[in-house]
């Protein structure tokens, strides 16, 4: 029998991820296996992790990568990049790494229009420590450190990384995607190959923010949180390109 | 071999690009802004890369990643700036990668004054980021010394896996001197040694690559945790091996100055005007401040030595803790300080001395 789908070799056969049940990390890690593995990059790939769930990849993955001390993702592949330009250098990291504690690396990084590839997920929460609020948490959205909620006149209001760094010259690419269908499955996968396809072309700074549900932390069942997406998040968070040199 | 004459900082930073140091990350601190200046112009003519970083948390990161990719990488900072780079300090030692980096320090604590001062021995010996690793730490008293440790510190680096300190203060780092400089390595060398780190740096490897290059600062199981700490602890029990200490006029000395850096250096100075006038002092000088020189000072004659004087540019007194457990109480330790960005003066440490005699 022929056949036509294979788990990819980017991630290590014998390993199981340790993301919870319907989160979106494993699909994002297993599209950028299969990107490397297409585009015949995992042998040049280094990783720099963020801290948070994005690092529970960190044993399983087949490639080379980095862990990151807290927010630094950024930096750390500047001084990967630089020093190594042949070098597939690529971060990935959630949103209180990118958007909060990391927030001059990652704005700084993209004004320098450094040749790097950001994979960001995007799910309004922190995962890791247990749910508590984001940058990217929605007004109103329950968090254990916002029990009532996030209030705009107390803790400001939701960080739209895109449109941010929309701001910055330097930038080539910058788009957010999700994964809660197929067909955004499909163009996440290709938002990845274009941000890689983009470094090794020598254009500089790439970034694909995947907005992604956390149903442990939001206390909703796989199937709610995708209504969640739709309903909350995609109104907050719209999807789409943002730009492309 | 000429002698040249340079400024400290900018002595330290040809030091490190003649050892093949090709990256540098730093941000604007005062009294080292010449090690960034210095590089920024000197690293483009060997093909090595300056980036100013948008703060010393992103600087030193930017050279755990470089370093990382097996790249001979340093910064630097002074004071106020070493507390934020503690982070990616400690990163690098759990991970275990070799860079270079100095401290040309100032007044503390907190922001402190910009002059000249020696207020972070604890935090440079004891614990310069969370979770107990520890460093070889060298501190220089002249500007070449400052020179030859730095161009070896990349080979210590390098032999351990790990990050190694150049414990300076303001005075060394602005003051000029005649130096010779050391050879430049040669690009072949320095490729040479780049080459033989892509085992386990973190630049992609073929699929195949049985020894997956995961640059691991911290472990999920707890064993392997155990493990790496005491992998890390038997390495710094291998620095007894390291220790450096220059021992002046001790033979017969009666009060033994204790003292480093550029404490040390105008320490000496005053135990000189005290042997002319037949005084019978003498210095030790810590070279490694991290290993300590315990022995040096524990195996003095105490009945031959009356005293000792801990000299230090610290209110309070931070090597004096050492220094107590070096003596166990065999002989009156006592101190002679200053602070807030004043300079040691001879004076003091002679009339120091002399009140000692009385």
């Amino acid at each position: 029998m022929e056949q036509i789908y294979a788990r990819t070799k980017a991630i290590q056969e014998d390993k199981v991820s340790g993301f919870c049940p319907g989160c979106m990390h494993g699909l994002v890690v297993k599209l950028i296996g299969e990107v490397l593995e297409e585009m015949d990059l995992v042998d040049k790939a280094a990783c720099c992790l963020g801290i948070g769930c994005c690092g529970l990849q960190m044993d399983y993955m087949a490639y080379d990568n980095i862990t990151s001390p807290h927010g630094r993702a950024c930096a750390v592949a500047t001084g990967i990049k630089r020093t190594n330009p042949d070098s597939l250098v690529f971060t990935y990291q959630g949103d209180g790494d990118f958007a909060s504690i990391g927030l001059a690396e990652s704005l700084s990084a993209a004004n320098r229009g450094e040749n790097i590839s950001v994979i960001f997920i995007n799910n309004g929460i922190y995962g890791m420590t247990g749910g508590q609020m984001a940058p990217t948490t929605l007004i109103g959205m329950k968090a254990t450190t916002a029990p009532g909620g996030r209030k705009a006149e107390e803790h400001g209001y939701p960080m739209h990384m895109c449109e941010i760094l929309n701001q910055l010259t330097a930038p080539v690419y910058l788009e957010r995607t999700s994964c809660n269908t197929p067909a955004n499955v499909i163009k996440t996968k290709k938002a990845i190959r274009k941000a890689f396809q983009n470094q090794l072309d020598k254009k500089g700074f790439s970034l694909v923010e995947i907005v992604t549900s956390c149903p442990t932390n939001w206390g909703l069942d796989a199937l709610k949180s995708l209504e969640f997406l739709e309903e909350k998040m995609f109104p907050e968070f719209p999807l789409g390109v943002f730009r492309d040199r | 071999m000429t002698r040249v004459f340079m400024k400290g900082c900018e002595a330290i930073a040809e030091a490190a690009v003649r050892a093949g140091c090709r990256f540098f990350a730093g941000y604007p601190i005062t009294p080292q802004n010449e090690i960034p200046e210095y590089f920024a112009r000197r690293l483009p003519e060997v093909n090595g890369t300056f980036v100013q970083g948008e703060s010393e948390v992103a600087s030193i990161s930017m050279v755990y990643g470089a370093a990382s990719a097996g790249i001979r990488a340093m910064t630097s900072s002074s004071s106020p700036g070493i507390s934020l780079k503690s982070e990616g300090i400690s990163y690098c030692a759990a991970a275990r990668i070799p860079m270079v980096y100095s401290n040309i320090s100032r007044g503390g604590p907190g922001v402190g004054a910009i002059q000249p001062a020696q207020m972070d021995y604890l935090q440079a010996t004891k614990a310069s980021g969370n979770g107990g690793f520890e460093m070889l730490v060298f501190a220089p008293s002249t500007v070449q010394e400052a020179v030859d440790m730095t161009y070896h510190a990349f080979d210590y680096a390098d032999r351990d896996r790990n990050p190694v300190l150049i414990l300076a203060d303001g005075v060394i780092g602005a003051m000029m001197e005649p130096v010779v400089l050391p050879e430049m390595k040669s690009e072949e060398e320095v490729r040479s040694i780049q080459e033989a780190k892509r085992v386990w740096a973190c630049v992609g490897h073929k699929l195949d690559y049985p020894n997956r290059a995961w640059i691991e600062p911290g472990h999920w199981q707890t064993s392997d945790m155990q493990r790496a700490n005491e992998e890390a602890a038997a390495l710094y029990k291998s620095w007894e091996k390291d220790v450096q200490v220059e021992c002046y006029q001790t033979e017969d000395a009666q009060i033994v100055i204790t003292a480093y850096g550029i404490s040390a250096r105008i320490a000496k100075s005053a135990v000189n005007l005290l042997r002319k006038e037949g005084i019978r002092a003498g210095l030790i000088r810590p070279i490694t401040v991290h290993p300590f020189p315990y022995d040096a000072i524990a195996s003095l004659d105490y009945s031959r030595v009356k005293a000792i004087l801990d000299v230090e540019m610290s209110i309070p007194a931070q090597m004096l803790q050492d220094v107590q457990l070096a003596v166990k109480d065999r002989c009156p330790i006592t101190t002679c300080l200053c602070s807030g960005g004043n300079i040691m003066g001879r004076e003091m440490i002679i009339d120091a001395v002399k009140n000692l005699l009385k």
